[in-house]
């Protein structure tokens, strides 16, 4: 063993949360080392010219849920954090009419009253009764889950807490709290809101990435973790990031360097190596070794707890849970490039309703049907498409003129029944390009350049398993104190030394960096206790 | 009643909002679009402009043209070459800040000085036997400011002469078919260049800039997100950060060069060839350690900022545009420390800054201090790290294509 491959900490991952979390440690004054696969950090969160001159964010693309501690902390706006303001949100509607909304609460509500005069003044109340809902959970979201299963007197501290917490907020407010946990989105929005795009429009956003309809218990879950992000901290807005994820992924890099963190790319992940129950570092696949006694997974559970160690050395309650943790990748992305910006026609040629997300997703029935397809094996008809024509935002992604679009694509099931990803790949490509163009005629003119993401492409390239985009749905058995499995939501495993820190444990996926920023703090916890 | 720039009829167009104000009995916007944040994105990610027509305008020549301005502003007027600008101030004889304005070199004999205020009889005043004219020259030409990292891109669709235009250079150009004068230079510490333009072809210049700058997504943006910008950048602007010590009822208003931070501009404040007004003041105010304050930019801590707001039941007010009153500053002891005349969310650096007076013995970088914050109708206070200025500062702002 040569000095040059031993390390405090190891970080198996060089993804958003891998880099985050091999920031914090080297920033604490750990020896770093971040292994990432690929030619390239950032995982799923990148920017690849992949046609000349159109850059594309071809997996994530918008900074969601990214918790302003991590910004400050990691002092990223020295390393060039630079977020967009994406002012407009627009839902094209079948009809041909839309919804355009922005940042004046009295422009939206005449807009709303265009499709409804009774939902006019049900927006404020709406926005306020999620918004209590949220600072309850806001608390929740960055601190480490209790183990309510633990025996210690910490542990009975952190439920106390939680309980204090929960206990001291007003009964609505919990009880609101529990029907959007609990409950499906659409039934959330029918107490406020009659306007079918009205409710589109949000229960939109509720479907993301996890298997589950608008009308399925548990939208309302994913709608609240959605509604967690925050930009200059107006909650539930997103930002874009310069470059896009990839300009941001490249700014937590440069701060894991600046802090003293390696960073080494091409570098497989064979397994962790483990000695008495101990990890002690990893094998790449061409055999090189590194050791450490801090070695952290920033993979998926499935990766973490069955392929990077031998199962066998893991008590079978945890393998079984990870055998029963749910993937089940839906999401696709189709990016375009385009010569031109799409036109809308009830908008003519007016293109400023693109400075913002485009939601395909007109009403409670299309989200819901579009999501009856992947029950049964298949991908939607007419698919629910989160649309970013990024240029808007940001010129440098495209030449003048030209414009790349990133297509959120939902539902596309990563088990399709009597074909497979490989032959599906343009038809699914062919479908969100048919779905554009019945609400942009023309669309397809326009298409210079178009790049079909499966869920198996997102498994195999970036390695999330089934191409879950979150490393595990967010379904509430698999959330807080039960992620990634009961007992094993401190980021910490039954190996010692060996930690997780990625999108499958609390609080979950998004570009968030809150699992590698808890996760760090645990490290550090346990190694000063062991000093 | 209020005038409107050459400009107007284009830009009565761009703002949808129809929100204006007054400035300087012009006419201007205060933002046009969807949100003033966007619009200062603009400048920061793409490029935006500025309607500065409504600034003051001397052109000041003659053989001595050179040896008044010595005399009347402070920053040494004889370091300025033909084809360059500065940014500088003029004083009082008791060494006060009277105003601040750029000044561009056409000629050994010609220069232009721009103004917030009106300055005409202060400076003709101030002539006496030397052989120099100074004429207002305001309504003259309209002035159009091309911030932001694409604004090279775009002026050079428009003329040759400017890619290699260094920072606070000026040169003629043609554009449109007009003769105009383009300097790098601006108000929002980016990239960027201002266009004087006569104005009669005010209209026909803004047309080209904006059929040139589309592909780079050019956008209005007002006043709003200028003062943002500004901030962000660390420049003062009168009627916020000082008042002329013409204008001033007592001591407190009144404001020298190395209180207001402008000490940097006084190079060569020691060369006794060069008496101009106030200098015997500023030395004096030197030699006793005299300064009442430091100006500095103020940081505040984000995490305390948002726990103040949390643990109140608030959600943390952050975003909300340039506060437009003085906010107060306290030491570790709770005396007051200074105060901040300019205090907003800055989009880039991620929290509130300020542009900050504080006693000259609390200036040093780094140290914290308290910045008062009113939460549930209560005084509270939240730290600030006194930082150096400009809080943001890209590399662009000043390098060379």
């Amino acid at each position: 063993m040569t000095d040059t491959h031993r390390y405090d900490a190891i970080v198996i991952g060089g993804g958003h949360n891998g880099l985050i979390n091999g920031s914090y440690l080297a920033k604490a004054g750990l020896k770093t080392l971040i292994l990432e696969q690929r030619h390239l950090v950032g995982g799923a969160a990148i920017t690849e010219e992949l046609y000349p001159g159109f850059s594309f964010t071809t997996f994530s693309y918008a900074l969601s849920l990214i918790r302003p501690e991590v910004i400050r902390e990691l002092e990223l706006v020295k390393f060039g954090f630079n977020p967009i303001y994406m002012p407009t949100a627009f839902n094209p509607m079948e009809n041909g009419d839309y919804l355009l909304t922005g940042p004046d609460r009295d422009e939206n509500i005449r807009e709303i009253m265009r499709h409804s005069p009774r939902d006019a003044d049900a927006m404020d109340r709406f926005d306020h009764d999620v918004g209590r809902v949220l600072q309850l959970m806001h608390p929740l979201f960055d601190r480490v889950p209790p183990n309510i299963f633990g025996k210690t007197a910490e542990d009975a501290e952190d439920v106390a807490w939680l309980l204090t917490h929960l206990g001291s907020a007003e009964p609505k407010v919990v009880h609101d709290a529990v029907r959007l946990i609990t409950g499906s989105i659409a039934d959330f929005l029918d107490d406020y809101f009659e306007s079918e795009i009205v409710k589109g429009s949000i229960a939109a956003g509720a479907t993301t990435g996890t298997k589950v309809g608008p009308m399925s218990a548990g939208s309302g879950l994913v709608f609240l973790m959605m509604a967690m992000g925050e930009h200059d901290g107006n909650l539930g807005s997103w930002s874009f990031h310069k470059g896009g994820n990839g300009g941001f992924t490249q700014v937590v890099a440069k701060a894991a360097q600046a802090f003293g963190a390696e960073i080494r790319l091409d570098s497989h992940v064979d397994h962790v190596i483990t000695k008495d129950g101990q990890a002690t570092g990893v094998v790449l696949q061409d055999g090189t070794e590194f050791f450490a006694d801090i070695v952290v997974s920033a993979l998926d559970p499935r990766r973490t707890f069955t392929e990077l160690v031998n199962p066998r050395e893991l008590p079978t309650d945890l393998v079984e849970s990870i055998d029963r943790f749910q993937f089940n990748g839906t999401s696709a992305k189709v990016n375009f490039a385009l010569d031109d910006a799409p036109r809308y026609p009830a908008l003519g040629d007016r293109t400023d309703h693109y400075r913002g997300f485009v939601s395909i997703g007109p009403s409670i029935e299309y989200l819901e049907r579009a999501y009856d397809a992947s029950k049964y094996g298949w991908y939607s008809e007419r698919p629910y498409l989160d649309c970013s024509l990024q240029t808007f935002m940001d010129p440098d992604m495209a030449p003048p003129g030209k414009h790349v679009m990133s297509c959120f694509v939902s539902y596309a099931p990563y088990h399709l029944k009597g074909s497979d990803w490989d032959t599906e790949r343009q038809g699914l490509g062919d479908t969100v390009q048919a779905t554009l163009e019945s609400f942009f005629p023309g669309f397809g003119d326009l298409v210079l350049h178009r790049e079909v993401v499966t869920p198996l492409d997102i498994e195999r390239v970036v390695g999330l398993s089934e191409g879950n985009i979150y490393a595990g749905d967010f379904l509430l058995p698999q959330m807080y104190f039960f992620r990634p499995a009961p007992g094993w939501s401190q980021y910490r495993t039954p190996i010692e030394g060996y930690y997780q820190c990625g999108s499958g444990t609390h609080p979950g996926g998004c570009v968030m960096g809150a699992p590698a920023r808890l996760a760090s703090q645990q490290i550090l916890k346990d190694r000063a206790a062991k000093v | 009643m209020v005038k409107c720039t050459p400009f107007h009829p284009r830009l009565s167009e761009l703002n949808t909002t129809q929100l204006w104000q007054h400035w300087a009995g012009y006419l201007a916007a205060t933002q046009y679009d969807i949100a003033a944040k966007h619009e200062y994105f603009a400048a920061r990610n793409a490029v935006g402009f500025f309607d500065a027509s409504p600034l003051y305008k001397y052109q000041i020549s003659g053989r001595d043209a050179e040896r008044f301005l010595a005399g009347v502003l402070a920053r040494d007027i004889r370091t300025c070459r033909p084809g360059r600008a500065q940014y500088t101030i003029w004083c009082d004889d008791g060494g006060y800040l009277l105003e601040d304005g750029v000044v561009f070199r056409h000629s050994a004999n010609d220069f232009l000085l721009t103004a917030a205020e009106p300055n005409l009889s202060f400076l003709q005043n101030q002539i006496g036997a030397l052989e120099v004219s100074v004429e207002d020259v305001s309504v003259d030409s309209a002035m159009l400011a091309i911030q932001g990292p694409r604004s090279r891109a775009l002026i050079a669709a428009l003329t040759d002469e400017v890619s290699e235009l260094p920072f606070f250079a000026h040169t003629q150009a043609k554009i449109a078919g007009s003769e105009v004068t383009v300097s790098r230079t601006g108000f929002t510490g980016d990239l960027g260049y201002e266009i004087l333009i006569p104005a009669d072809a005010a209209l026909p210049v803004l047309d080209a800039v904006m059929a040139a700058g589309e592909p780079h997504h050019l956008r209005p943006f007002g006043d709003q997100a200028l003062n943002i910008l500004r901030i962000e950048a660390g420049l003062s602007l009168i009627g916020v950060e000082f008042t002329s010590s013409r204008l001033s009822f007592n001591e407190h208003d009144r404001l020298t060069p190395d209180e207001l931070g402008f000490g940097w501009l006084l190079k060569g404040l020691e060369d006794d060839t060069r008496p101009f007004t106030g200098r015997r003041a500023i030395l004096a105010e030197r030699a006793a350690g005299a300064s009442r304050w430091k100006t500095v930019g103020i940081t505040v801590d984000g995490h305390a900022f948002d726990s103040l707001y949390f643990e109140a039941g608030l959600i943390p007010p952050k975003d909300e545009p340039p506060a437009e009153w003085e906010t107060m500053l306290y030491d570790d002891a709770g005396e007051q420390a200074g105060y901040a005349t300019s205090y907003t969310y800055s989009p880039m650096m991620q929290t509130q800054i300020g542009i900050a007076r504080v006693r000259p013995e609390l200036a040093e970088l780094g140290r914290t201090l308290q910045v008062e914050q009113t939460v549930n109708h209560t005084y509270t206070s939240v730290p600030a790290t006194v930082t150096r200025m400009p809080f943001y500062n890209p590399e662009r702002k000043t390098s060379m294509p």
